[in-house]
């Protein structure tokens, strides 16, 4: 199978995915907005959960479980979003 | 910035679900008519990147950290209607999967995040293209004051929404998020200039592609 521009882009995300043990664990703006002007108690926990935290479920290492709960995205958001263009695209447009 | 559940009220919660269904509906029908080939990869790796750099919190001042959020980068490379395509893609499976932006709040994040961001930085980009011309710097430039305005402009409605619902008021909340925002702006215009740099070296044909 020949090599495609974006086999590579797709193994970029991967890898993006892969450093993400490496992000600032600090609040985010509205976080740290909320913290601060008082409102964060006003948040309410989700009803359930899967992979809560971007940390896969049942890993002790939290750096292990980040890389496959980041890794398992990455992988999902691929198939989703190329499978929704594939449906919605027109054969006769579009080749260059 | 996404929205837990709890930050914004009921009819907050339905106008903003209403306005971001509509959108994804309006942005379905017009990928629809207009989606080629060489957009379903593309459509693919802009999905997975966005998610992977969503991850990567970068601290900016004062304890905060910000993050990607790559609405506009989408928005300029496949046109600002399949960017909303793609970051409804990205926040539903971030709030159904990663409990990342509350399920009553999945509309507000749309809008703001998705819809907002795309819109302004792909008008933006286009109309700082259309002054200066279609040279590299020109369009570099561009990029980077389009995904600076398109984080300041999320903010903004983010913190509307907030004081609508009586979370936080106008007076307090809009500074706060706006100044925080104009920070983590700066982040998200440098790495879209930088992607966009490296599309332009590597498949500039990409940025010929008919945006949606």
């Amino acid at each position: 199978m020949k090599l495609k521009w974006w086999h590579i882009g797709f193994a970029l995300a991967l890898f993006l995915a892969i450093l993400s043990p490496l992000a600032s664990p600090a609040p985010d703006g509205l976080e740290k907005v909320a913290e601060d002007k008082g409102f964060i108690g006003r948040a309410r926990e989700a009803v359930f959960e899967l992979i809560p935290d971007y940390m896969f479920p049942g890993i002790g290492n939290e750096a292990v479980a980040t890389i496959i709960a980041g890794v398992v995205g990455t992988i999902i958001l691929f198939a989703i979003g190329y499978g929704l263009a594939w449906l919605l695209r027109s054969k006769s447009r579009g080749e260059v | 910035m996404h929205i837990p559940d709890g930050f914004i009220n009921v009819p907050t919660v339905v106008v903003t679900s209403a306005v971001s269904a509509g959108a994804i509906a309006y942005g379905v029908s017009r990928a629809n008519r207009r989606l080629g080939e060489k957009h379903v990869p593309l459509m693919g790796v802009m999905a997975a990147f966005i998610f992977a750099a969503q991850m990567l919190n970068f601290p900016v001042a004062g304890g905060t950290s910000g993050h990607v959020l790559g609405a506009a980068l989408a928005a300029i490379l496949l046109g600002p209607w399949v960017g909303v395509l793609i970051m409804a893609c990205v926040f539903i499976v971030q709030c159904l999967i990663f409990q990342d932006g509350g399920l009553t709040a999945l509309g507000a994040n749309i809008l703001n995040m998705g819809i907002i961001a795309c819109f302004v930085g792909y008008y933006l980009y286009q109309g700082v293209v259309s002054f200066w011309g279609e040279r590299r710097r020109s369009q570099l430039v561009a990029a980077f004051l389009g995904a600076w305005l398109s984080i300041v402009a999320a903010a903004a409605a983010t913190a509307i929404e907030l004081a609508v619902s009586g979370t936080s008021p106008l007076a307090v909340a809009l500074p706060a998020m706006a100044g925080v925002h104009v920070l983590i702006g700066i982040g998200e215009g440098l790495v879209t200039a930088a992607v966009i740099s490296l599309v332009m070296t590597t498949r500039a044909d990409l940025l010929q592609l008919e945006r949606v």
